[in-house]
């Protein structure tokens, strides 16, 4: 032993005992481990998307094999008796993804142009996170709101059921809005503040210098809020299931085919594939039901993806 | 709370399938051996008609031997039967027979479904109170299920449309209905539901459609009628009496709407769920079945 006092030890980084060119060896395998592993996080994403929809097409593939494509559809849905008509599904679907957009659009829009350019910095705090709570909302939550209080109001104004596709469209509507709504409004603020102030300082009006110049400027950003928002309204399955009755029928053309009951492809598969025996053309079915909704999905995100690069690209020329 | 019930029981089987899990990879030694038969869950899914009555036998059959232990879930016949194919469940729950393709199915996979009747049920015609209708033959309903009338004036109503509610397309209530009322019970009649007919993923569903409903019509096991709905007596043709459902009518066949209720199993039955079956086609479990509202089976 030493006679020299103890001094406090200096930090030992992990690697200090390993002599330096060891050092930098191992850093280097560290950084490749690493440098690998995000690869394979990022690669995987693709990866499971892929199997799925291999797995979709695998499955489902038989029902547009076997199933004549004007059967499959056709206007009649009722598996138990192999009716396999997609039509109907298709047209709810569509009905109560677009009613929902068309009450979401004003809604949120008019919101998110509050929340970015009216609303005092205190408004803003108290709304934001009441938004953020209305995205966080079960759907079960909303859809067993729809079917307790909503339905029975629906039936008041007249319609035959409460269970309907505007019932469901309401529904919808406000599960898509915060959505809607937070990406309109990043799309508003990343309007260069110069573009208010240039149209202020010409003598417009605050709402004159918000309708003419920073809408129009945010105009694709809005347009993927919008699509973003009919992406999750597609998609969605309990809430939707609760509150529109489910009765697989083509509404005829008309404000009354709002009033109607409808069966989406979403509620469809939810409800019958608990019942199917897996290999059954039923089964292939749903799964062909499944690569519809895949398609129109994948359509809608794509639509959404080219208009976010166009916008990109725009800004970066007006950058240089 | 249509979906808070069948979640509540999912939740249910869920645990109950992650204990099995821990259970089997605890036991995995002594699986084979007869032993493990006694300790071990069975697993009992299936029709949404007989779920409360399987939970009621479930839990009365716990005093009777403590050591079993039984996890009922529902999803409806089709779901359950499917369960008993695929080895998910000891006992599958039915309000029908199984189809031919299921029987097919399940030979394919090795096993050879064992029916097993455990009640009756009687089904029930509902509309709302505030309709005036209180009684309908076959015929008018065939004709009011299928579409062909559409007002309730044309059966002695209000002028007002017909909603109809119907249970969804695995339910084997669903079935039963198509086969003894939409098509008549003729396997030659095609007709199918009308294309308006609301179908609800539960009971629950169609009672409070019902409920708050004037104009809609549905159907539900006897069991299942609350007060808040009014029960319409039924007449086999215009010629025969109307007769409203009940224990007695069910019972002695004068209401003609009234079927068999059915556990399947995996083979002849053996050790505790021969015996757990015994015991509910034996006095106490048919004195459960009453208490439900269901029609026990005959005792011979």
């Amino acid at each position: 032993m030493s006679d020299e006092p103890v001094r406090p030890k200096p930090y030992v980084g992990l690697f200090s005992q390993v002599s330096p060119s060891d050092r930098l060896r191992l850093r280097g395998i560290i950084d490749f481990v690493i440098e690998r592993l995000i690869q394979f996080a990022g690669v995987s994403t693709i990866f499971i998307v892929g199997l799925i929809f291999f797995f979709l097409i695998r499955e489902g593939l038989p029902a547009f094999l076997d199933i004549p494509l004007r059967q499959l559809f056709g206007g009649r849905w009722y598996p138990i008796d192999d009716f396999f008509g997609l039509w109907p599904l298709i047209v709810g679907s569509i009905l109560v993804t677009v009613g929902a957009i068309v009450i979401a659009i004003p809604l949120g829009l008019t919101t998110a142009i509050y929340l970015g350019e009216f609303a005092p910095q205190w408004q803003r705090e108290i709304l934001k996170p009441l938004i953020e709570v209305l995205a966080g909302i079960p759907s079960i939550v909303l859809g067993f709101l729809g079917w307790v209080v909503l339905a029975p109001i629906v039936q008041r104004l007249g319609a035959p059921t409460g269970l309907t596709v505007f019932t469901g469209s309401l529904i919808l509507a406000y599960m898509s809005l915060p959505t809607i709504i937070s990406i309109s409004e990043d799309a508003l603020y990343a309007v260069p503040k110069e573009y208010r102030d240039g149209a202020l300082a010409i003598g417009a009006t605050q709402w004159q210098a918000v309708w003419r110049v920073v809408l129009p400027s945010a105009r694709s950003g809005l347009v993927i809020a919008i699509m973003l928002g009919i992406g999750r309204a597609i998609g969605e399955t309990m809430a939707v299931m609760m509150v529109t009755g489910n009765a697989a029928n083509v509404p005829g053309l008309g404000l009354d085919m709002l009033f109607q009951p409808v069966r989406t492809m979403t509620a469809t598969i939810a409800a019958e594939m608990g019942e199917v025996a897996q290999g059954s053309l039923h089964y292939s079915v749903l799964f062909a039901i499944g690569i519809v909704l895949f398609v129109i999905t994948f359509g809608i995100n794509s639509l959404a993806g080219r208009l976010m690069g166009t916008q990109a690209g725009r800004r970066r020329k007006e950058n240089i | 709370m249509a979906v808070d019930k069948s979640l509540r029981i999912r939740v249910i089987g869920l645990s109950w399938l992650a204990i099995l899990i821990v259970l089997s990879a605890c036991s995995a030694h002594s699986a084979s051996s007869d032993s493990a038969d006694s300790q071990r869950a069975i697993q009992n899914k299936g029709s949404d008609t007989l779920v409360n009555l399987a939970l009621a036998w479930a839990e009365a059959y716990q005093v009777v031997d403590p050591n079993m232990t039984i996890a009922v879930s529902g999803g409806g016949s089709g779901t359950g039967i499917t369960s008993l194919i695929n080895g998910t469940a000891d006992i599958a729950n039915a309000s029908r027979q199984m189809k031919d393709e299921e029987i097919a199915a399940a030979r394919a996979g090795g096993i050879e479904p064992v029916e097993i009747p455990v009640a009756i049920d009687a089904i029930a015609i509902i509309v709302n109170p505030q309709n005036p209708i209180s009684q309908l033959t076959i015929d008018q309903l065939a004709d009011i299920f299928t579409g062909r009338v559409t007002n309730w004036q044309e059966v002695g109503g209000n002028d007002e449309l017909i909603v109809l509610v119907s249970r969804e397309t695995n339910s084997g209530t669903h079935v039963y209905f198509l086969e003894e009322v939409v098509r008549k019970g003729d396997p030659e009649n095609t007709d199918i539901f009308a294309s308006q007919t609301l179908l609800m993923p539960s009971s629950v569903g169609i009672t409070s459609e019902i409920g708050r409903n004037p104009r809609a019509i549905g159907y539900d096991g006897l069991g299942y009628i609350t007060p808040e709905e009014k029960v319409i007596a039924v007449a086999k043709n215009e010629h025969s009496p109307y007769v409203l459902p009940s224990v007695s009518t069910a019972a002695d066949d004068s209401y003609s709407l009234s079927r068999h209720l059915y556990m399947y199993t995996a083979g002849r039955p053996v050790g505790a769920v021969a015996s757990y079956l015994d015991w509910i086609r034996g006095p106490d479990g048919q004195a459960i079945v009453t208490q439900l509202g269901f029609v026990p089976l005959s005792q011979e």
